[in-house]
C-alpha cells in the first residue's frame, strides 16, 4: 500500500468515524448517568430523517440539523419518561424505540415525498460542505505532514470537526465540572447523589437531553454530511457499533475516540477489499471486517483485554427512599 | 400505589397496552392523511376474511410462536436474549445444511433431522453469549446483540463464498431435495377443506403448537423449570437454596436459542425451499413484542403470536391495497414492546385509578 492510498482510506476513516463518535459520547452521557441506551441506533435514524427532511424543504443545512436534534430529543424524551419516570425496563425501552423509529421514518418521508421512504437528495447550502483548513494547499508541499494535513484533517464537513471537538469538551465536562462529578457519582451510587441533595431524575433527564443532543448531530452528519438525504435504515447498526465502542473504551472520552476511529477504520478498508488483498498477499472476506467491531466487543466484553466494569447503577431506576 | 388484581393484570394490562398502541398507530395513519377505519379494515379482510389470508397469518403466527417462546424461556431465568433474531438465522443455516446432506426420502424422515439441525444451530449460536454471561459476567443483551451482526455476516459469507451453487447469480443455496418439501395446510386432507388455495403455512404450526405445551410443561411441572424460575426470580435465593447459576443460565439460554432456531423449520424448510439471505426478516425481535404482550406464558405467547401474525399479514395487504408503507407495522410493533415492557407501570397506574377504592366521606 503506497502513502496516498494510505492517505485515502484515513481520510475515509475519518469520515466514516464521525457518527460512530458523536453517538458514542451520547451514549456515553446516559451510560454514566446510569441510563443505558440501546436506543442510539433509533435516535440516530430519527434525526437523519428529520434533517434530510427539513433541509431539503427550507434549503438550510442548520435548520436541518436543529431538526434533527428536536426529533432525536422526543425520542430521549420517551426513554427518559419510560426508564426514569415509570422505571420501566430501559434495554426494553431502548429496543422498542429502535423499531419504532425504524418503521415511523419511512412513513413519514414516505407521505411527504413518496419517493420510496427516501428524502429528496440534498445539494447546495441544503448539505454540509468540506471546509478547507488554512494553509492546506501550502501546506500539502511538506513531506509526508503536509499531504497528511492536506488530505486527511482537511476537507471534511463542519461536523466532523465538531465530533472532534466534543471529545476534550465531553473529557473536560465529565472530569473538571461539578456536572460531571454528579454525572459519575449519579450512575455509580444515586443514592449519595440524593443524600447530597442533589436531584437524582432532574440529573438522569439532563444527561438523556445531551445524548439526544448528540444523536442528533450524528443523525443530521448521516443524511447531510456522509451522504445528500436520508434512506431508509440508512444507519445500518452504527448505533450498535458505536455502543460497542463505548464499551470497548470503557466509557471514557479519549478512549472513545480512539475505539471509533478504530471502527471507523474497519468501515473503511471494508470500502476497500482491493487494498487488503494487495498489502496482505490473501484475500479477507468482507463480511469478516463488517463483523469485526462486534467481534472485538464481544472480546472485550469477555474480559481477556481488560475488564470493562459498567457504571455500577447502570439499568437500574433509582427509587427514592420514604 | 394499590396492587392489581391478579385478572387485571394478566388481561386488562396487555390489553391497555394494545389499545394504546393502536391509538397511537391511529393518529399516525391520520397524519399522514390515511383513515385509520379503512386501514383496519383492509388488515382484518387481508389476514382474517378469507382461508387464504388465515394461511398467511398463521404462516407467521409460527415463527412466532417460536421465536416468542424463546424469548420466555430465557425471561423466566430472568436474561433477555435480543439475539432471537441471530439464533433463528444460523438455525436456517443448519436446517439447510441437513436438507442438503442426503437425497431425503420423504418429509417425515427430513423434518426430525431438519429440527435436530437447527435447533442444534441456535443453541449452539447462543452458546457462547451464554457461557460469557455465566462465567464472565458479559451483559448478554449485548453479547446477543453482537452475535446477531456476526450471524448475519457469517451467512453473507457461507452463502456467497461456500453453499452457492455454481452459475447461480443471487447469494442463496441450492433448493433443497424434493423429499423435505413440509405439506402446507392444504395439501393436509381434513384441512385442505378449508384451505382450498396453496397457502405458506405448513405442519410446522402443530410443531409449534406441540412446543407451546412442552415450554409450559418445562417451566411449571418440571424441576428444571422451577429452577429457572427460581434463579429469575431471585440469583442469592436461588444459589442458597443449591440451584447453581451458572447452569441454569447454560441451560435457559441453551433451549432459548434451540427454540429460536426451530422456527427455520418453517420459514427455510417449510417456505422458501432454500437458505436465503436475511432469512428469519425480523422474526426474531418479534419474538421479544410476542414475549412481552403474552405475559410470558406459553397460552399467552399462542394468543400474541396469533395477533403479530394478524399484523404481519394485515400490514402486508396494506402495503399492497393502500398507500399506507408497510413499516406500519414495525411501528405497531415497536409501540406494543413499549408499552408492554418499558411503560408497563404506567399502564399499571392507569388501571390503578380505577381499581383502587373509593375514598370514605367523612361528614
Amino acid at each position: 500500500m503506497d502513502y496516498a492510498t494510505l492517505l485515502q482510506i484515513l481520510d475515509s476513516t475519518l469520515r466514516l468515524a464521525t457518527p460512530l463518535l458523536l453517538a458514542c459520547l451520547a451514549g456515553l452521557y446516559s451510560e454514566r448517568s446510569g441510563v443505558f441506551d440501546i436506543g442510539l441506533e433509533g435516535k440516530m435514524l430519527m434525526a437523519a430523517m428529520c434533517t434530510g427532511a427539513v433541509a431539503y424543504l427550507t434549503g438550510s443545512v442548520w435548520i436541518g440539523v436543529l431538526a434533527g436534534i428536536a426529533g432525536s430529543l422526543i425520542f430521549a424524551a420517551v426513554h427518559g419518561l419510560a426508564s426514569i419516570t415509570f422505571r420501566g425496563n430501559q434495554l426494553i425501552s431502548g429496543v422498542a424505540l429502535n423499531f419504532v423509529a425504524s418503521g415511523i421514518t419511512v412513513l413519514v418521508a414516505q407521505s411527504m415525498f413518496q419517493q420510496g421512504g427516501r428524502t429528496p437528495p440534498l445539494e447546495g447550502a441544503a448539505r454540509f460542505n468540506p471546509i478547507t483548513l488554512p494553509f492546506a494547499d501550502s501546506a500539502s508541499a511538506i513531506p509526508i505532514i503536509g499531504p497528511f494535513y492536506a488530505e486527511v484533517l482537511s476537507g471534511h464537513t463542519a461536523l466532523v470537526y465538531v465530533a472532534l471537538l466534543m471529545v476534550p469538551l465531553t473529557w473536560w465536562a465529565l472530569y473538571r465540572t461539578r456536572f460531571g462529578l454528579r454525572l459519575r457519582a449519579v450512575g455509580e451510587n444515586p443514592a449519595s447523589v440524593d443524600t447530597a441533595g442533589v436531584s437524582v431524575v432532574r440529573l438522569r433527564y439532563t444527561a438523556l437531553a445531551i445524548t439526544g443532543i448528540l444523536c442528533g448531530l450524528a443523525g443530521a452528519y448521516m443524511a447531510a454530511g456522509l451522504q445528500a438525504g436520508f434512506g431508509k435504515e440508512m444507519t445500518a447498526g452504527r448505533g450498535y457499533i458505536a455502543l460497542a465502542a463505548l464499551i470497548f473504551a470503557k466509557w471514557r472520552p479519549w478512549y472513545a475516540l480512539m475505539a471509533t476511529l478504530l471502527f471507523g477504520f474497519f468501515q473503511a478498508l471494508a470500502l476497500r477489499p482491493d487494498v487488503i488483498q494487495s498489502t496482505l498477499k490473501f484475500a479477507i472476506p468482507v463480511p469478516a471486517l463488517d463483523a469485526l467491531p462486534y467481534i472485538l466487543t464481544v472480546v472485550v466484553l469477555a474480559g481477556f483485554v481488560g475488564r470493562a466494569i459498567p457504571p455500577r447503577a447502570g439499568g437500574e431506576p433509582y427509587v427514592k427512599e420514604r | 400505589m394499590e396492587r392489581l388484581p391478579r385478572w387485571a393484570d394478566l388481561v386488562l394490562v396487555p390489553l391497555i397496552s394494545l389499545l394504546l398502541a393502536g391509538i397511537i398507530s391511529a393518529l399516525v395513519i391520520l397524519s399522514i392523511g390515511q383513515s385509520p377505519t379503512e386501514a383496519l379494515k383492509t388488515m382484518v379482510d387481508g389476514a382474517l376474511g378469507s382461508a387464504y389470508g388465515w394461511g398467511y397469518t398463521l404462516y407467521y403466527a409460527t415463527s412466532f410462536m417460536f421465536t416468542g417462546l424463546a424469548v420466555t424461556v430465557a425471561f423466566h431465568a430472568s436474561l433477555f436474549n435480543i439475539g432471537g433474531e441471530g439464533q433463528a438465522q444460523m438455525g436456517g443455516l443448519g436446517v439447510a445444511l441437513v436438507c442438503l446432506a442426503l437425497p431425503w426420502p420423504h418429509w417425515t424422515l427430513a423434518l426430525p433431522a431438519a429440527m435436530i439441525g437447527g435447533a442444534l444451530f441456535g443453541a449452539a449460536w447462543v452458546a457462547i453469549p451464554a457461557y460469557l454471561q455465566a462465567k464472565r459476567g458479559s451483559h448478554i443483551v449485548i453479547t446477543t446483540i453482537m452475535f446477531n451482526y456476526i450471524a448475519s455476516a457469517l451467512i453473507i459469507y457461507m452463502l456467497v463464498s461456500v453453499l452457492k451453487p455454481v452459475g447461480q447469480m443471487d447469494p442463496a443455496t441450492a433448493n433443497f431435495p424434493p423429499g423435505t418439501a413440509l405439506p402446507t395446510l392444504n395439501e393436509i386432507p381434513g384441512l385442505n377443506l378449508i384451505f382450498t388455495k396453496g397457502v405458506p403455512a405448513n405442519i410446522s404450526l402443530f410443531v409449534a403448537l406441540i412446543a407451546c405445551f412442552l415450554v409450559w410443561v418445562l417451566l411449571w411441572r418440571t424441576r428444571l423449570g422451577y429452577e429457572i424460575r427460581a434463579f429469575g426470580r431471585s440469583e442469592p435465593a436461588a444459589k442458597y437454596a443449591g440451584i447453581s447459576p451458572v447452569k441454569v443460565t447454560m441451560i435457559a439460554m441453551l433451549i432459548s436459542g434451540a427454540l429460536a432456531g426451530l422456527m427455520s423449520i418453517n420459514n427455510v424448510m417449510g417456505e422458501a425451499g432454500r437458505l436465503l439471505q436475511n432469512s428469519a426478516e425480523g422474526a426474531g425481535f418479534i419474538g421479544i413484542a410476542v414475549a412481552l404482550m403474552g405475559r410470558n406464558h406459553p397460552f399467552g405467547v399462542f394468543l400474541a403470536a396469533l395477533l403479530f401474525g394478524f399484523l404481519y399479514q394485515g400490514g402486508a395487504e396494506l402495503g399492497l391495497w393502500t398507500s399506507i408503507p408497510i413499516e406500519l407495522r414495525t411501528v405497531v410493533q415497536g409501540l406494543v414492546i413499549l408499552f408492554t415492557g418499558a411503560l408497563d407501570q404506567m399502564v399499571r397506574m392507569i388501571l390503578g385509578l380505577f381499581f383502587r377504592p373509593r375514598p370514605v366521606k367523612v361528614a
